[in-house]
């Protein structure tokens, strides 16, 4: 198991150090900082054998979080608490930075003793956390013996992620699906590879411990529901899901509040909500991808001095629509010595600092095309090595889901409080970013 | 008091969010300020100074001084100071195990609190103290708190077992607290049956054959249930524990999988992956014709294909275990090709994972996709990508038979980009393409020969060099080129060096006339100005090969080689499902055993296939990934023609068609038995063949070596010591008739993949030997030098293994063994220099161990050590060190400093280097302290596959010093009477039964008395060594 957990300044200063296992000596803290940080090389593995002693370690902007084993541990586990550490860290002060890690360094001790015992992670779900570690120093002393065992039988309880007794005057949620769209495509216009991977987010509002169940077009649920000759859809209308096409879902990973079993066996996603905002669902789709825009790329060398790149961008989706935050990253080779760029719409500006010529649009409705063109003159060099040609990247935001997931229904019950599904607020929202969207050239 | 007056500042804004100020530089004096602020009656005041307490602990500031001062602020009510001074105290009571007692009473009070908070604290911290007295105090608590009525104190505890348990084993067992953990495996909180878990699966590790962890379909019941509801840490102890679980038949297997395979739409990826590793595991049971197994593969795809949309660290390591489930399991994942193409952003390390597993699912549906791809990533940036994309697209050649022509033109194209290092990996690998498909690329020569001088790298000159060989009668300016390259013939490396030999004297065969003088040129050069052993013996083997029959040269030099072949870089089969056992966990993302980075016990286990990973493991850690397949690969075969060399050398070191060749060479040579003994005679000396069977895929090869083996006899010592596990069967020639077991020294025949030695004739064995070698595990067991038979005054060698490896010691890698020569002990050591900078200023020091052994006297390594340099050291030993029993009881741990910095390794050497020379006991003393000690310090063992009479056994046994005192027979069975004495002055009697009546003797029974009964099981491995050489 984990043997001890360390945090670094940029500079490799430490931070905090916290040592679990005896066989973990105070030289391994200055080992990684040897070896790794301070490192000529740039870092080739985010886990590190020194003296068999392993590090595994991750950045937060310039904080280096390392976790120190001499065991043969479950790595992927060890990575999942680094990441779940910066979170309860987040969640707790906001931006990991040297001088947020310095103010709340108690802080972070204790947290550290709570949600990592003998190197073995402990609930650490910030819900839970927060009733009993809080930054003001525990109400130990005031509270009554129900609120001690209410805060253990929550800490270790089957529903460690809620706690009983939330009120809400208003029953209110809210739904984004934020996908993000990746391309690689040929010069031709060949898809080489394409993906959503997309993201249900819900901030739940809601009183009690209500159950909820989420349903969504997904094929197989369509199809069985087809069969079944259930054609009434309850909640079709509700969420403004227009129920008309399915999607085929390649895989989907569930929050911890999610009833995997029963998803196994009948598809359905239920459960009992965080309160707030957290993750409901990943998933990711590969089949029938709206793809937002279209990039053609036409590259030609003039001599050994000069570039001419023009860069047609079409949109592909329903006119009433607006893009938004459109840029194209167009790659400069480094011998560039001076650039000139026509385009029809937006800005279009030359980086020399970062090797590109960036094309910004503002907005941008469906079904349009717009163009750059560009005279990219080069300084002679002897360098034989060719210019790699980085592919032309694109960034926007487009407000529907690319994978063209709709939600059907979101469905609050709670027994035990008067308001039922009809009284909650809900609110769907679809946005669609660009991931690694890129073209070719 | 300048800080004081800042607190007070402070403290009107909320000191919260000022904890910084704590990490400011120090002052002088500043621990007497601290001190008084200890002591300060103020609450406040107090927990600001035991924060500033901390805040130089964690910057590695001495503060224990402050101990007494900062445990009085234990006794409160304030729960955020009492943790702060746990902290305090977790670092150091075990430096200060007197006051830490001070702490005990205030420890047992929380343990009672009300509040199940403060008692689960108090127990956690409890057992973090690593302090006897505390400790003692903890079992009452504990027991308690084991049978909370709060689950979080439950479940605290159940890891406080385990805490405890590291600390004092033997305690936990005594006070029954495996029990009461073995009971909340039942308890009703979900929570607290993982932690239960983990703890049990901790402790059960380091006892290997303890029944700790009883798993029975009942408990895997409770398990499964506690799976759905935990949480996602537990759901990751549980899912680890059920992997060692064996299902007693496909039903039950398959049921566990149903329950298990949820999981795998879980966020957390490590759940994700030890879902995916038991179902790996158990899918092993499961009939192919079943329908579910069918479903389950189905499963197994999305998940592992989503788990690489997460962050890239986790990327990294699914793409670790990827790699192993596509080896064990291609068809998983076959069509999912595109998910890992490289993206232009991704991490270096994720790049180089992803395009590892693009080439083994490279297959003639995708090929051309998985080419354009490579093209690309052929001119990106980081030149190790860019070199293994080249080699990469060498290897798509090899794999799909269709693809090759293409692949040929494209690393043609990157030929003509005339960027140095494409250039250069992309000849390497054209090599391979045409030792894969001979006679039909060979048109793009004119091509390569034009980049001749822009290698500078050894690897792409030695290949283009053997390609220039190779194909000298198509090459019109042959002889010119390699005329070129032979100017610097000193500056080369080895590698270039060696294959220059070889093509000159292949160029020599095939167009005689016009390269005489040439070859001259390369032998005499190889000959005699090289003091590079592997050189100048090759170099004397052609030379005499040359001169005594050209025509026998032709077919051996020119003789057709084996094709290669096109999976040569997969994970040997036993390792591969070892690793799959370990999915998710480091091992996995090392591809390594977890006995090849886990020191002590725990991990040592080998999960699945205990007894034959032993020897992969020292294969493996040796080489980094592509080499050590090489390993495999490649011919690990060197003849070695020099008795002063008489040390293997793994030619293993990267990939290299030339080896594959050399030893082709060598093999074809032995096959021509007139030649090659004549050859053997003239150099006055033995040759050596060092087999590794892993490496025998080439299967033409074995009855090559074989036949070579009947006439080579005399000169041949011939090892096949690692069983090639049932894939390739060798054959081993019958001794020949005049085959005479006398002139050998007794040690003959036996299975020849147990190691059948053939002694070399006495007559012949130079003085300067002095020890034979023997097995002594692993890699060792690859070879025997000389037999410990007809040898009665030296005890064996074990030969010289890894202890210290490049790349975890900065380039400095350590083999060696140990030797006891004439009453001497030495540590005989291969320094090798694997870094760029030379090293210097090396120096030892052991640490202390059971029989305290130290350096007699310095290291001596005289000359600075160049890189790519190997030095032998021998240690002379003294027994005159601190003791320490170690674990096991012949552990030595050992430092080793250069110039650079100081590497730790430990080794373990034979207990029969402890075997003293005035080791015979007299007879009736001998009866006498038979009689004395105690039968239940007898320990019995049995000896297998022997073939041996006890006249040569025992003395075989005397050149260890182990002394026959007495021999009888009875019934049939000879009853040998032994006794040695340890360098500490410890007796160790023996008895040993040896059947008679049977030709095939095979087994003997050994009886080891001794006082200390723990030395009988190393007394034992000896007698196995030295019988078994």
């Amino acid at each position: 198991m984990i043997g001890g957990l360390f945090i670094y300044n940029h500079k490799g200063e430490v931070l905090i150090s916290r040592v679990y296992r005896d066989d973990i000596g105070r030289n391994a803290v200055d080992a990684f900082r040897v070896n790794v940080i301070h490192a000529r090389q740039q870092v080739r593995s985010p886990v590190t054998n020194i003296a068999r002693t392993s590090f595994f370690h991750i950045k937060r902007s310039n904080i280096w979080l390392a976790a120190v084993t001499k065991q043969n541990v479950n790595a992927a586990m060890v990575f999942e608490f680094l990441y779940k550490m910066c979170d309860v860290m987040s969640a707790y002060f906001g931006k990991i930075s040297e001088e947020n890690i310095k103010n709340n360094f108690v802080l972070i001790y204790e947290l550290l003793d709570e949600i990592l015992d003998f190197g073995y992670p402990q609930n650490s779900e910030t819900g839970a956390l927060k009733t009993f570690i809080t930054q003001q120093g525990i109400k130990g002393q005031h509270q009554t013996k129900e609120e001690q065992s209410q805060i253990t039988s929550q800490v270790t309880g089957q529903i460690g992620w809620r706690r009983e007794g939330i009120k809400y005057r208003r029953n209110e949620l809210f739904l984004d699906v934020l996908e993000s769209v990746n391309l690689l495509m040929s010069p031709q216009g060949q898809v080489l590879s394409a993906h959503v991977s997309g993201r249900v987010v819900m901030k739940s509002y809601l009183s009690g411990m209500p159950e909820c169940k989420f349903g969504m077009n997904d094929k197989i649920v369509i199809d069985k529901q087809g069969k079944g000759g259930t054609t009434d859809d309850p909640v079709k209308s509700e969420l403004g899901g227009s129920g008309k096409q399915s999607i085929a879902i390649d895989d989907c990973t569930f929050h911890q509040c999610v009833r995997l079993s029963k998803f196994d066996s009948e598809r359905s996603i239920s459960f009992i909500p965080p309160d707030g905002e957290y993750e409901l669902m990943r998933y990711r789709t590969t089949k029938d991808i709206i793809l937002p825009f279209r990039v053609i790329p036409l590259v030609r060398e003039v001599g050994r001095t000069k570039l001419e790149v023009k860069v047609v961008i079409k949109s592909n989706f329903k006119p009433s629509l607006l893009a938004q935050k459109i840029e194209v990253r167009i790659p400069t080779p480094l011998n560039t010595s001076g650039v000139q760029v026509i385009c029809m719409k937006g800005k279009a500006k030359y980086k020399a600092s970062e090797n590109a010529i960036v094309w910004k649009i503002k907005r941008m409705a469906g079904m349009k095309e717009s163009q750059i063109s560009a005279e990219i003159e080069l300084l002679p060099t002897n360098d034989k090595k060719k210019w790699a040609r980085p592919p032309i990247s694109m960034n926007f935001e487009v407000p529907f889901a690319p994978s063209g997931l709709k939600v059907r229904y979101l469905k609050v019950f709670e027994s035990k409080l008067n308001y039922s599904d009809h009284d909650v607020i809900k609110w769907v929202r679809y946005i669609g970013r660009s991931g690694i969207y890129e073209t070719r050239c | 008091m300048e800080w004081a007056s800042q607190l007070c500042e402070n403290r009107g804004l909320g000191s919260k969010m000022t904890d910084s100020k704590y990490f400011t530089t120090t002052k002088k004096g500043e621990i007497f300020e601290l001190k008084a602020e200890l002591n300060s009656d103020k609450k406040e005041k107090k927990k600001e100074a035991v924060k500033k307490v901390i805040a130089s602990m964690t910057v590695g500031k001495d503060v224990s001084a402050l101990f007494p001062d900062v445990v009085n602020c234990m006794q409160t009510d304030n729960l955020e100071l009492k943790k702060l001074v746990y902290l305090y105290l977790m670092n150091y009571a075990k430096s200060q195990p007197d006051m830490a007692i001070m702490a005990v009473n205030t420890f047992v009070k929380d343990c009672e609190d009300p509040n199940p908070l403060i008692r689960a604290l108090a127990v956690r911290t409890m057992g973090c103290i690593r302090v006897d007295k505390i400790t003692e105090y903890l079992c009452e608590p504990l027991r308690k708190c084991l049978k909370d009525e709060d689950p979080y104190v439950r479940k605290t505890a159940a890891v406080c077992v385990a805490k405890l348990h590291d600390i004092n084993a033997q305690l936990v067992e005594d006070q029954g607290f495996l029990d009461t953990l073995k009971d909340l495996i039942s308890d009703s909180n979900p929570m607290v049956v993982a932690n239960a878990v983990a703890a049990l699966s901790e402790i059960a590790e380091s006892h290997p054959n303890s029944n700790l962890l009883d798993l029975n379909p009942q408990t895997i019941n409770k398990l499964l249930t506690a799976l759905n509801e935990c949480t996602e840490w537990g759901q990751i102890f549980i899912l680890d524990c059920l992997a060692n679980y064996m299902p007693r038949d496909d039903r039950e297997s398959q049921s566990i999988c149903e329950r298990v395979t949820p999981r795998l739409s879980h966020a957390n990826s490590a759940v994700v992956l030890s879902a995916v590793k038991v179902l790996m595991k158990f899918m092993e049971m499961l009939p192919k014709d079943l329908d579910y197994y069918g479903t389950l593969l189905k499963k197994l795809a999305p998940p592992l294909v989503t788990l690489l949309s997460a962050e890239p660290e986790l990327q990294y390591v699914a793409l670790r275990n990827i790699n192993l489930i596509v080896q064990k399991r291609p068809e998983i994942l076959k069509h999912e090709m595109k998910v890992f193409f490289v993206k232009y952003n991704d991490p270096i390390y994720v790049k180089l994972e992803k395009l590892d597993i693009m080439i083994r699912l490279a297959s003639q549906a995708n090929i051309a996709q998985v080419l354009a791809e490579l093209k690309e990533y052929a001119t990106e940036v980081d030149v190790d990508f860019v070199r293994k994309a080249v080699r990469a697209i060498g290897r798509c050649a090899i794999k799909v038979e269709q693809s090759a022509e293409r692949c040929v033109s494209t690393l043609l194209d990157l030929i003509q980009t005339k960027v140095n290092y494409v250039v250069q990996e992309a000849i390497v690998v054209i090599k391979d393409i045409f030792r894969k498909y001979p006679n039909k690329y060979e048109s793009v020569i004119a091509t390569l020969c034009e980049n001749l001088d822009s290698l500078d790298e050894p690897e792409a000159r030695a290949a283009m060099i053997w390609i220039v060989g190779e194909y000298a009668e198509r090459i019109d300016n042959a002889d010119e080129l390699l005329e070129s390259f032979l100017e610097g013939f000193h500056d080369e490396s080895t590698q270039v060096q060696l294959q220059l030999l070889t093509a000159i004297v292949k160029l020599f065969l095939k167009k005689p006339t016009e390269t005489q003088e040439l070859v001259q040129q390369v032998l005499s050069l190889a000959t005699q100005d090289s003091d590079n052993p592997d050189l100048r013996d090759r170099g004397y083997i052609y030379w005499r090969l040359l001169s005594t029959d050209p025509v026998a040269a032709k077919e051996v030099v020119l003789a057709e080689k084996p094709l290669i072949s096109e999976e040569t870089d997969l994970i040997e089969p036993t390792l591969l499902e070892e690793l799959i056992c370990h999915i998710g966990t480091l091992a996995s993302v090392y591809h390594k055993p977890p006995s090849a980075f886990v020191e002590g016990s725990r991990g040592v286990q080998h999960k699945r296939l205990p007894a034959r990973a032993g020897s992969i493991e020292y294969v493996y850690p040796m080489y980094s990934s592509h080499q050590q397949r090489a390993a495999l690969a490649t011919a690990v075969y060197l003849v070695h023609l020099q008795p002063q060399h008489f040390y293997l050398q793994p030619l293993a070191t990267s990939v290299d068609i030339s080896k594959i060749c050399s030893f082709c060479h060598y093999t074809s040579c032995i096959n021509s038995p007139g030649l090659a003994a004549t050859t053997c005679y003239f150099s006055g000396s033995y040759v050596n063949i060092f087999s590794n069977c892993k490496v025998l895929e080439i299967p033409s090869i074995i009855p090559l070596i074989s036949s070579a083996f009947i006439h080579w006899k005399h000169f041949i010592h011939f090892s096949f010591l690692y069983q090639p596990g049932g894939r390739t069967e060798v054959q081993s020639p019958q001794p020949s008739s005049d085959y005479s077991e006398r002139e050998l020294g007794g040690d003959i025949g036996g299975s020849p993949s147990m190691g059948a030695g053939l002694g070399a004739a006495p007559a012949a064995m130079p003085a300067s030997l002095g020890g034979a070698p023997a097995v002594g595990g692993g890699l060792g067991d690859l070879f025997d030098l000389g037999g410990g038979v007809g040898m009665p005054t030296g005890s064996y060698v074990a030969p010289k293994t890894a202890w210290l490896l490049a790349m975890k010691a900065k380039g400095l890698e350590i083999s060696g063994t140990f030797a006891r020569r004439g009453g001497i002990i030495q540590m005989d050591l291969s320094l090798t220099n694997k870094a760029m900078s030379v090293m210097t200023d090396f120096a030892i020091q052991f640490n202390r161990n059971s029989f305290g052994l130290a350096p007699a006297g310095p290291m001596q390594v005289l000359t600075p050590l160049s890189p790519n340099q190997t030095i032998d050291v021998s240690l002379p030993l003294s027994m005159s060190g601190p003791v320490m029993k170690m674990e096991p009881l012949n552990n030595l741990q050992v430092a080793v400093k250069n110039n650079i910095d100081v590497f730790y390794f430990s080794c373990q050497y034979p207990l029969s280097l402890l075997f003293v020379e005035d080791g015979k006991m007299d007879r009736q003393v001998f009866l006498a302290t038979w009689k004395d000690i105690p039968n239940d310090n007898e320990a019995q063992f049995q000896i297998k596959d022997i073939h041996l009479n006890s006249d040569v056994a025992s003395n075989k046994l005397q050149g260890s010093n182990i002394f026959t005192i007495a021999k009888r027979t009875v019934e049939g069975q000879d009853m040998l009477y032994q006794s040695v004495k340890l360098t500490n002055g410890i007796w160790v009697l023996a008895e040993m039964r040896i059947q008679t009546g049977n030709p095939n003797y095979t087994e003997m029974e050994l009886s080891i008395k001794c006082r200390a009964p723990e030395v009988c099981q190393f007394v034992y491995q000896c007698y196995e060594l030295v019988l078994k050489n």
